[in-house]
């Protein structure tokens, strides 16, 4: 949306300040178009009365992303890819992670499939209070043969209900794995120069959505972008061609830059698709999985940056899925909400009269570190959560933000019954050890000031070693 | 169940009329009339011509009756017919032409793409020179020039002039790493010349950072005197030019830099650095004294870095070819996005003409080495994936970490694993279209053997 005045949308709007989408006003409905945290359906007389008809095509076309949206998979797992509407996040946010889908292929035995299959899918690891996991599968046709693609296909259906991409070039091996999958909205992978016309009935016919690869010429993938829009396919994926390695690198990295601009900068909307990147082909390079799994983790980390809206990668390694999924869950964050947890007490498991009192920040990357850590190692602990403006323990030690008078505080404003507890005792993180002589005069005996460890991973060992308190 | 017949095999049956045929559509039973329809649903035009086809069929019908004696005209409303096979009402016509039938195209449409440049990008990067060789007063076999540019790193608008550099960290006391790190460092931990040499010969360094954190109070508290000998023996030991750190202690480090500043005058060294929170004022007029240039470091926030390079210009008088920012590196799944996104905008704005901003970036990606996934063995978290080895999750780690901020405008990076350096040299240079490789067939991957 290029649209930056609420104004604009407002005169869209029944301006009758009828309150049910949450807002006071019709005015403030607008401005969260705007920033896109409400949507144009949350408006139920626009959306339910005739009179309005026109309006609420007008409003949609306006907050229209300036980058397609496309949606594959159906159901609780579908992914949205793209929709997108700035070039750099910090001017919004960006608004929907490039999913990554990891390959398996029709060449496999049924045992490594199923385990790669099922690798793929229960794969996650916990970050900030949410669990990151990978979103799709991508099948890749290596035999070409029709038959052997639907049986991969089905197999891979029983095991996951991932969202597919079906990879091939020829339409018959396409054909074969829609006739199984075509229900579950899978996206095809690609329509190219020498089959894109069996490709573009396939995408009519089975109602998917269709990449077309068109590698290293960006007015030749235009002109098949603009030869499906007037087929009247527009649930289109580009693949400009992702390079692993050279000067052509170099050349892909400049063509996603220039088809985001185009699309998001410059509203050229004949252009203005999701673009796929190919991390995966960072395993053309090399014979040393290592190299080819970090060089894939780099391809990936440049694409995630630089406009790349969905990839298909292959390394399942530890190495490569965590800094992978932390670096997109990173960019895609959003800078316009502070990544700040609520001050106060938490109770984590079922802390009672023998548990402990742990300290730490408000940041919300700590809180949700610490409270994992006590948490998935069955410990039943307080946390007294303080509020540092959202900056971690070291920093917030160093800079004052964290200090003794703000941790008393807190446990007063809390309303912490320390007579009720058998060992009345704060555990103070190990980085702010020098407040515990200070906090022990402020609690006036009410509680002990105990010395946590430096990092909370350690806690497990920390509460055999020191707890209960002698 | 009865026999399904279609549409037209009926209308066939009851008439010699040639009608249009209609494919897809099932009389079932007497009554359920079944339309498979694809998944494209009724188009205006299909359902406008199956009305059309059931009315003639109706006709047919009617005339059947007729001529069997029974009395239809008593049942039927001949005006209701008349409308169904009168000609399409405008709006559907209308409609049915707006959605034609679906036809694959003859042949590719020709299309040329364009896009333009960003307009708003006006003012190059200060160019800083790093080192001085001899004909310039200093030792140096080489200098390094960062800066420069004048868009986005990578971006098609303008080549970068440098490609980004890095300094590799040594200190002047064995320090605590993680395992990863300390395999390559241990025979050299005791002798920071040896350290140097070896960063610079073996790991390919294009400066050396020497940190003087022994001069910590909370650690050895060597003497400002004392400490900076090490400076001299590394400059001694490598001929790439050097950054020089404190410990980092706000009381101390002024002073240690003052002195170090003064031991290498004519060396243009980095000196880092001068904060917002210590006496900048001396180090920034140390580095005017002795012809260094001064790392202004601030702590993830852009008005503070705006604040602290106006104070080293007009306080301590620092000359603008002598300034190199670091706004602090947040590493990878650790503030990462705050890092990311303030360098971002620190060079956009620059690029735009903030000329409190014009300057090289520096980041310190060692930083990487801090987050617990590069280091720890298992995740303390019972239910994550397995966490895999980490002696090769650490470089990894101080790769993208390093890398991202490059997209982002970094110029120099200090780093520590030589995999690491390898690799953001790497894709670096690439990403300027500065390595040749023999690049495969992208269409391949679809059937490589992996």
């Amino acid at each position: 949306m290029k649209e930056s005045s609420p104004l604009n949308l407002y005169k869209q709007l029944p301006q009758t300040n009828c309150k049910e989408c949450g807002e006071e006003t019709c005015m403030a409905f607008a401005a969260g178009l705007i920033d896109r945290s409400k949507k144009v359906e949350e408006c139920k007389p626009l959306v339910k009365e005739a009179k309005y008809a026109k309006k609420l095509a007008a409003l949609k076309s306006i907050i229209a992303p300036e980058l397609k949206m496309v949606l594959i998979g159906e159901g609780e797992k579908q992914v949205k890819v793209g929709g997108e509407d700035v070039m750099y996040r910090h001017q919004m946010t960006f608004f929907n992670k490039p999913p990554f889908a990891y390959d398996v292929s029709d060449n496999m035995d049924e045992a490594k499939l199923v385990e790669r299959v099922k690798k793929i899918s229960t794969w996650k690891k916990f970050y900030i209070g949410k669990w990151e996991s990978v979103e799709m599968i991508a099948v890749r046709s290596v035999t070409d043969d029709p038959a052997k693609f639907a049986a991969c296909v089905k197999k891979v259906m029983e095991n996951s209900d991932f969202p597919l991409i079906l990879c091939s070039f020829n339409p018959a091996v396409l054909k074969a794995g829609l006739e199984v999958a075509a229900k579950a909205r899978p996206l095809i992978y690609a329509a190219n120069k020498d089959n894109w016309k069996e490709v573009a009935q396939l995408a009519f016919d089975y109602k998917v959505p269709v990449t077309l690869s068109v590698p290293f010429d960006l007015d030749a993938l235009k002109s098949m972008v603009v030869t499906f829009a007037e087929m009247g396919l527009t649930d289109l994926i580009l693949d400009p061609g992702t390079s692993p390695n050279g000067k052509m690198l170099q050349q892909s990295m400049l063509n996603f830059i220039k088809l985001r601009r185009a699309a998001v900068e410059e509203a050229q909307r004949d252009i203005a698709y999701p673009v796929m990147a190919l991390p995966i082909n960072a395993w053309m390079t090399t014979e040393d999985p290592v190299r080819a799994a970090y060089w894939e983790s780099v391809l990936t980390a440049a694409f995630v940056i630089r406009g790349g809206a969905i990839m298909i990668k292959h390394s399942l390694e530890a190495y490569s899925m965590m800094p992978d999924m932390h670096l997109r869950f990173n960019i895609f964050t959003d800078p316009r909400k502070p990544v700040q947890v609520k001050p106060g007490i938490y109770k984590v498991g079922n802390p009672g009269a023998e548990s402990p009192v742990f300290v730490t920040t408000n940041f919300a990357l700590t809180y949700y570190t610490v409270e994992s850590d006590i948490a998935s190692n069955g410990i039943d602990a307080y946390i007294l959560c303080i509020n540092t403006d959202g900056i971690g323990v070291q920093a917030s030690v160093a800079g004052g933000q964290l200090n003794p008078t703000k941790i008393k505080d807190a446990s007063t404003e809390a309303d912490f019954k320390w007579e009720g507890q058998k060992y009345p005792a704060l555990v103070l993180p190990g980085m702010a050890a020098k407040f515990s002589g200070e906090l022990e005069d402020l609690f006036g005996g009410k509680a002990k000031i105990m010395v946590g460890p430096e990092d909370s991973g350690r806690i497990v060992g920390w509460m055999k070693d020191f707890w209960p308190p002698k | 169940m009865a026999e399904k017949i279609s549409l037209t095999d009926l209308n066939k049956t009851l008439s010699e009329m040639n009608v249009q045929s209609l494919e897809g559509v099932t009389i079932e039973g007497d009554v359920e009339i079944e339309l498979d329809t694809g998944a494209g649903g009724v188009g205006p035009l299909f359902a406008y011509y199956f009305g059309q086809e059931a009315a003639k069929i109706a006709l047919q019908l009617i005339n059947f009756a007729k001529a069997v004696g029974y009395p239809v005209e008593n049942l039927m409303q001949p005006v209701a017919v008349a409308q169904a096979i009168a000609p399409a009402p405008k709006d559907i016509a209308a409609a049915a032409a707006a959605v034609p039938a679906f036809k694959v195209a003859s042949a590719l449409a020709s299309s040329k793409f364009s896009v333009g440049m960003d307009k708003t990008w006006r003012f190059p990067i200060q160019e800083v020179t790093i080192g001085a060789t001899k004909a310039d007063g200093g030792s140096r076999g080489h200098v390094v020039k960062l800066g420069g540019e004048k868009a986005m790193p990578f971006f098609p608008d303008a080549a970068m002039p440098h490609a980004p550099k890095i300094t590799m960290d040594v200190f002047d006391m064995p320090i605590g790493m993680a395992k990863a790190v300390k395999m390559h460092y241990e025979d050299v931990m005791n002798d920071p010349a040896e350290w140097a040499k070896k960063s610079v010969k073996q790991f390919g360094a294009d400066l050396i950072t020497v940190h003087l954190i022994s001069t910590d109070p909370l650690l050895k508290d060597t003497p400002p005197q004392e400490a900076v000998k090490v400076v001299e023996n590394v400059l001694q030991a490598v001929d790439v030019p050097i950054c020089i750190g404190g410990s980092g202690n706000p009381e101390k480090d002024p002073i240690l830099l003052k002195k170090a500043a003064e031991v290498c005058q004519g060396e243009r060294v980095l000196i880092a650095s001068a904060n917002l929170n210590m006496d900048w004022e001396m180090i920034g007029k140390a580095c005017v004294d002795n012809g260094h240039v001064c790392l202004a470091w601030t702590q993830l926030e852009i008005n503070s870095q705006k604040e602290l390079n106006r104070k080293l210009m007009k306080v301590a008088g620092v000359p603008r070819e002598s300034i190199v920012m670091d706004p602090t590196t947040a590493a990878l799944a650790y503030g990462l996005d705050f890092a990311y996104t303030n360098m971002e905008r620190i060079r956009l704005g620059a690029l735009k003409g903030d000329e409190e901003l014009t300057f090289p970036m520096s980041s310190g990606t060692t930083n990487a080495w801090g987050v617990r996934e590069a280091w720890m063995v298992k995740s303390p978290n019972k239910q994550d994936s397995d966490w895999g080895d980490r002696m090769l999750r650490g470089p990894i780690w101080e790769i993208l970490t390093g890398y991202t901020l490059a997209m982002a405008g970094v110029d120099i990076f200090m780093m520590m694993h030589p995999l690491a350096v390898a690799y953001v040299h790497e894709i670096t240079q690439s990403l300027m279209g500065r390595i040749e490789a023999k690049t495969p067939d992208t269409a391949n991957w679809l059937k490589m053997g992996v």
